[in-house]
């Protein structure tokens, strides 16, 4: 028996880890569906995320609700710049050209926070009420902060999934993931539809950012890196620029990394991700939800 | 044989030599101290990382994010050989590289069947694997890392390592190999059907390049006396395919020119430590938006670009070849 509570605290801490992944996946999934690019500095807009959360609570004494949305507003914003400046300009360049961009545009938003708060980790305010649920005699429990994270991410996705499926927008953005060129002749505008993705994916990633800081109490710059490519890694697991396959693909990796933390050595736990990734790729590279697309010549 | 000796390879020669013989002298004379040696050694590995990762990645067109990974392979099998198994240095290095070729085939071998980013993000995981690996072994000292390698390289060693490099490659490319490797960047399907073996030649420039990344990370290994798991981590690998990608992909003069002002500029912005990466990053992103192609796109640098460049502007020159 006590092995099985074991498992189930471990499912109860694995599908918070995933949730978090989940959100930053969506946005990844998102942006690479329509403009194909891995998008790097998405993992450091989830740290600005966090950041702008941190400050918005120790700062401004902001309750959880309204850090939230001044959070993702902010990252909106944020994304939405960064394509505007850094990406637009390179739509026609070469993938690789575009993918150096925003790798240096993960560093740029890396180290102008490690310049301007140091590198150093901040502890981030508590702004939940202590809330325990206890299950089997207390040898099994849920906090507070886990059903917020897992009440915040069903809500955003689901919401997500309303605007993709049943808004002109997300059938715009739909359309132009398909075909962009047949989208153009349709009459819709590309620019905007682009800059929208990019908003719901910011607007996501900026949510997994408060949801982190608040998890693990701490925020760095330098905390988006390792996420970032393991939401990217997720993503590709439940089949990229299926927004469905990326909350798939988060779970997943967040469960898988908590049990073999919990059952296995906890250094492996980055070289388990990536090898599953590996193993996914060679048996189903389109991942779990893709379909085979036949290749035209 | 009389090709071998034309007026242009003698020329090449001469100057590859000169360049040798006067930082030598500036070395023997005391002008040069240990700060510009260890510069002018990272600046041989980064031509050889940069110009072996070019020949993957610029020439047959396979993306990947791993280069670095190849590199920590040749580096602790070279360093474990000479330190705990008392081999000669060029030896280890040589088998070290080997290693890393093999490694490189072997991951070749399955991962090549996925196209773009996928292969980008297979290599990056077995990249992370590698690195998590030797984090894990304690053998090799685990996180704390494998110290007490000799320092047995020096900018002899290094700078004919450097130029056999290029020189390999360079003749490897302009060969019906390269041919064949430049024909799968262009079109997979279309290299197919004129009977061109496309994962035969994936897996050929993978370990040549992995073998190429591998001799880079012995000589890593035997100047800098220790090794850690963390060098060779993702940051690694973006950084030589940084190199590649500003010199211009396909370009062999262009992946050099690019690690040397690279590694050059790193160096000038260690003074402003705090704002270096601020200043590489948008470097980065200004020179990947007003040139996506890369310093030299996939021209080369040689006597008649000189000559044309210096028709139009009087002169040019672009340092070393």
């Amino acid at each position: 028996m006590e092995q099985f509570y074991v498992f189930l605290q471990q499912l109860i801490n694995g599908v918070s880890l995933g949730s978090i992944y989940a959100l930053i996946a969506l946005g990844y999934t998102m942006v690479y569906g329509i403009i194909k690019l891995i998008n790097f500095a998405h993992g450091d807009i989830y740290m600005m995320g966090a950041f702008i959360a941190y400050f918005s609570v120790s700062y401004f004494h902001l309750g959880f609700l309204s850090a939230l949305l001044i959070s993702m507003a902010a990252c909106t914003v944020l994304g939405v710049l960064i394509e505007r400046i850094a990406y637009k300009p390179l739509r026609g360049a070469t993938r690789i050209a575009a993918l150096i961009t925003a790798i240096g545009m993960s560093f740029f938003l890396e180290y102008v926070m490690v310049f301007f708060v140091g590198a150093q980790s901040r502890a981030f305010p508590n702004v939940l009420p202590a809330l325990r649920i206890e299950f089997f005699g207390g040898k099994v429990f849920i906090t507070g902060k886990e059903l917020l994270i897992y009440g915040v991410t069903l809500f955003l996705v689901v919401l997500l999934q309303f605007i993709v499926r049943k808004t002109k927008t997300g059938k715009a953005m739909r359309a132009v993931a398909f075909d962009r060129e047949a989208a153009m002749l349709m009459g819709i505008n590309i620019d905007y539809t682009i800059s929208a993705t990019f908003a719901l994916g910011s607007a996501l990633a900026g949510a997994a950012g408060v949801l982190v800081g608040i998890y693990y109490s701490a925020v760095n710059p330098l905390m988006g890196m390792t996420p970032g490519l393991k939401a990217f890694v997720a993503a590709v697991l439940g089949g990229i620029g299926i927004i469905p396959g990326a909350a798939l693909g988060g779970m997943l990796m967040g469960l898988i990394e908590t049990f073999v933390i919990a059952y296995g050595q906890s250094t492996y736990r980055d070289a388990v991700a990536f090898a599953i990734l590996i193993l996914i790729l060679l048996v189903k590279p389109s991942g779990i939800l893709g379909t085979n697309v036949r290749e035209k010549v | 044989m009389k090709k071998l000796l034309s007026k242009k390879n003698l020329a090449i020669l001469l100057g590859v030599l000169l360049l040798y013989g006067v930082i030598q002298a500036l070395i023997s004379l005391g002008v040069l101290r240990t700060f510009h040696q260890v510069n002018l050694i990272t600046i041989c590995i980064s031509v050889i990382m940069a110009v072996s990762l070019n020949l993957i990645t610029g020439f047959t067109g396979q993306l990947t994010l791993g280069h670095a990974g190849f590199m920590a392979v040749g580096a602790y099998f070279s360093a474990v050989m000479t330190v705990k198994w008392g081999m000669y240095f060029p030896v280890s290095i040589f088998c070290g590289a080997v290693l890393a070729a093999v490694s490189g085939a072997l991951i070749g071998l399955p991962t090549l069947r996925l196209k773009g980013d996928y292969l980008a993000i297979a290599t990056l995981g077995f990249g992370e694997v590698i690195r998590v690996v030797l984090l894990n072994t304690k053998y090799v000292g685990g996180a704390a890392g494998l110290f007490g390698i000799p320092r047995l390289m020096n900018w002899t060693w290094v700078f004919f390592a450097a130029v056999i490099t290029v020189v390999v490659i360079r003749n490897l490319l302009w060969s019906s190999y390269g041919r064949a490797c430049i024909s799968v960047r262009e079109d997979e399907v279309a290299a197919e059907l004129m009977g061109i073996d496309i994962t035969h030649y994936k897996v050929l420039a993978f370990s040549v390049g992995a073998f190429f990344a591998g001799l880079g990370g012995g000589i890593y290994a035997h100047y800098f006396y220790g090794l850690q798991p963390g060098t060779f981590g993702f940051m690694k690998s973006i950084d030589y395919l940084v190199m590649v990608v500003l010199g211009g992909l396909g370009s062999v003069t262009g992946s050099i020119l690019a690690a040397v002002v690279l590694t050059l500029i790193n160096v000038v912005l260690q003074q402003f430590s705090a704002i270096r990466m601020i200043l590489y990053a948008l470097l980065l992103i200004l020179i990947m938006i007003f040139r996506p192609q890369g310093l030299m796109g996939s021209k080369e640098a040689s006597l008649e670009l000189f000559r044309k460049l210096g028709r139009r502007s009087g002169h040019g020159s672009l340092g070393s070849k």
